[in-house]
């Protein structure tokens, strides 16, 4: 099919479709040229100072040249930028690993345990000459990265109990789970980090204080485990009786049954909900700006509140939505790509 | 009912009445090494991370001084940006040795909040910012203005107060997001903006096209002696905290800055010579080395230095020394005398 006769066939095919695309493009020549000539003919790129903007009139992408290692790295010491860098690099690395079906073998369990490991020195240091850096220097892109990968890994195996335990037969262990979720899920997600960072400190004796990443981490982790918890729970509804009944005819144990087969069936069904919640829990790491901590948007808004930039704050936030973007649309892609690739056996 | 009402009591009271004992906290801190500092989240000019990450600002300055004192090392400090929920419990639950963030010194805070201010490191107030061209010559001329204002803060109550007070009327446009509520002032749809007066400073430098076609009236309508707090209950630490602050004034007054102390030493002017610790003695009452004063002049430099460094001429919000002047320039500064 040639173009011509594709337009036709598709954008032309009837007056009202007519009317559409006419009015599509007229929209697109309205806003397509002033956003281009903003962004990129009338930006400032490359160093200097405000006044260089100023006077560019356009986009400020200066800003980004200027202000690029406070945004993504916040407070931690300048001269040591390299070991969170590298530790993102290491991670990203890791996660394209992760992501192969060929690599699924129990040796990346092993992996991630001392990926985390080498992550973790070389974050705290305080060994092998680094330099230590407490926790509370810790900013930016690597302590979004820490605080969503970390929550949603403990999460995730925590939820998949409470799921279980909901439709547990033994009352205690059912009741502990409603009530586990119920509560955390009935309560925002701002108070949970709030009571972690105002009350909770009060009810300690003086001077013991709990490092404020791990208290955002926890609050992180119980709060998704429960939602989470509900998505897996929807997945074990799903799987049919027999199922169950068939692994307690061929003598299988509790936990063996549940292993090897209603969970790998229940999650293969509740793969968008799950990576849902971890996109969820991923953006809410923004919160964490309440408990005084520094992760990427905070780090953004901190460039910003120098008063010279002040008014380019435009051009940062778009920054901080394109790696907030980029890391969610990853995941979105992948999980799609894992339900077609585990979705081989059923077709 | 009443067993509940009991126990939350109990347990609040448990946790106000944690007063560390009297020197408890010089003590502490020596120990540990460094001086646990509560700043403001970024606040250019007073706490915020520089653009390589480091902390500057005038309450930066004041952490940077007691460190200096105590340890001969300005650098020895933790920060801990708190929000401003954040800060009172913190500071209560041992979180921080020390708060230096912007906060008001006021009756309620100063004894229901169980805490003790030191002594104001800046004198801020609420005030507006027009147009030149609007012709207004003072707060008085703004009856029926509409005011841009940010929401749930004092501000927005001292708004209130003050136009009631005047018998005046304003439309308030409530704006929750500070860059938003900028640049709609800028664009023309308020006759006025009403925050901290440096606040307002900051806001023109930044974010005026052209910074000269705003005004900040002169009146002010709410007292904001910003003051750094200590726990109540430590006398010790609160001193040491206060005569580290008086030690940057009184240097001022004196007229030593960073670059001439070391040359002030030999000093002949006997007061200098006690500052400094050449005559022995105010270390020694304080709890500190002999040299206290002499490090925080040479590490932070005098409170005028620091002024002109982080909010005055040398920073981007080039803000007036106003009430905070010394007193010989008709300002609020005013060192108690180290002898």
């Amino acid at each position: 099919m040639n173009p011509s006769s594709w337009i036709k066939a598709n954008l032309f095919n009837s007056p009202v479709n007519s009317l559409l695309t006419v009015l599509a493009l007229a929209l697109l020549g309205q806003v397509v040229p002033p956003l281009v000539d903003w962004a990129v003919v009338r930006a400032s790129w490359g160093p200097g100072d405000p006044e260089t903007c100023r006077r560019a009139g356009g986009a400020c992408w200066t800003l980004l040249t200027e202000k690029h290692r406070l945004m993504l790295f916040g407070v931690y010491p300048y001269d040591q930028h390299w070991r969170p860098l590298l530790a993102m690099a290491l991670f990203v690395a890791l996660l394209a690993v992760s992501a192969n079906r060929r690599f699924w073998r129990p040796w990346l369990g092993g992996a991630w345990l001392l990926t985390v490991v080498v992550i973790g020195i070389l974050m705290w240091g305080g060994v092998l000459g680094l330099v230590p850096v407490e926790t509370s220097q810790w900013g930016g892109l690597p302590l979004t990265l820490v605080i969503a990968v970390l929550a949603i890994a403990m999460a995730f195996p925590f939820s998949i109990l409470l799921a279980l335990g909901r439709r547990s037969e033994l009352p205690a262990i059912k009741a502990l789970s409603v009530g586990y979720i119920e509560l955390v899920r009935g309560v925002p997600l701002v108070s949970v980090l709030f009571m972690a960072s105002v009350m909770f400190p009060l009810f300690l004796p003086e001077g013991i204080t709990i490092d404020k990443v791990l208290r955002a981490l926890v609050g992180m982790t119980l709060f998704t485990a429960a939602y989470l918890a509900e998505a897996v729970r929807g997945g074990l509804q799903a799987i049919p009786k027999g199922q169950f009944e068939a692994a307690d005819a061929l003598g299988l144990s509790y936990w063996q049954g549940m292993r090897l087969i209603v969970l790998p069936q229940a999650l293969r069904l509740v793969i968008p909900p799950i990576v849902n919640q971890f996109i969820t829990c991923f953006k809410d790491t923004s919160l964490v700006t309440i408990v005084g901590l520094y992760d990427l948007l905070a780090a953004t808004k901190a460039a910003l509140n120098d008063p010279g930039w002040r008014p380019f704050f435009v051009e940062g936030y778009l920054a901080a939505a394109a790696v907030y973007f980029c890391f969610c649309f990853f995941m979105s892609r992948y999980s799609q790509w894992l339900e077609r690739e585990l979705a081989k056996g059923t077709r | 009912m009443r067993i509940a009402r009991t126990l939350a009591t109990a347990i609040v009271g448990s946790v106000l009445a944690l007063p560390a004992l009297a020197g408890a906290t010089l003590d502490a801190v020596k120990a540990r090494g460094f001086v646990q500092c509560g700043v403001n989240l970024g606040l250019y000019g007073f706490s915020a991370p520089d653009d390589k990450g480091n902390w500057a600002g005038l309450d930066v300055d004041v952490c940077r001084a007691v460190a200096a004192a105590l340890f001969g090392d300005a650098n020895k400090v933790k920060y801990t940006p708190l929000s401003a929920q954040q800060r009172l419990p913190a500071l209560q639950a041992g979180e921080v040795d020390l708060l230096a963030r912007n906060t008001t010194w006021t009756l309620t805070r100063d004894t229901a909040n169980g805490l003790d201010f030191t002594t104001p490191n800046y004198f801020d107030g609420q005030g507006f910012m027009v147009s030149r061209k609007l012709g207004v010559k003072s707060g008085k001329d703004l009856d029926g203005a509409t005011i841009c204002v940010l929401p749930g803060t004092t501000t927005e109550q001292n708004l209130a107060d003050y136009f009631r007070a005047n018998k005046m009327s304003f439309k308030p446009v409530v704006i929750e997001k500070n860059e938003e509520l900028n640049s709609a002032f800028f664009s023309g749809r308020c006759d006025a903006l009403s925050s901290d007066a440096s606040q307002l400073a900051g806001i023109r430098a930044g974010q005026a096209a052209n910074p000269d076609e705003w005004v900040i009236l002169p009146d002010l309508i709410s007292k904001e002696p910003l003051t750094p707090a200590v726990r109540q209950g430590d006398p010790q630490w609160t001193d040491v905290v206060r005569w580290s602050q008086y030690a940057m004034i009184y240097a001022e007054e004196k007229g030593v800055t960073s670059r001439t102390v070391s040359s002030s030493l030999k000093s002949p002017d006997p007061d200098l010579q006690r500052l400094l610790g050449v005559t022995a003695g105010n270390g020694k009452a304080l709890g500190l080395d002999e040299r206290w004063a002499f490090n925080i002049i040479m590490q932070v430099g005098n409170y005028g230095e620091s002024f002109e460094r982080n909010v005055g001429k040398e920073s981007r919000l080039k803000l007036d020394r106003g009430l905070n002047a010394l007193y010989t320039n008709g300002g609020l500064m005013y060192a108690m005398p180290p002898r």
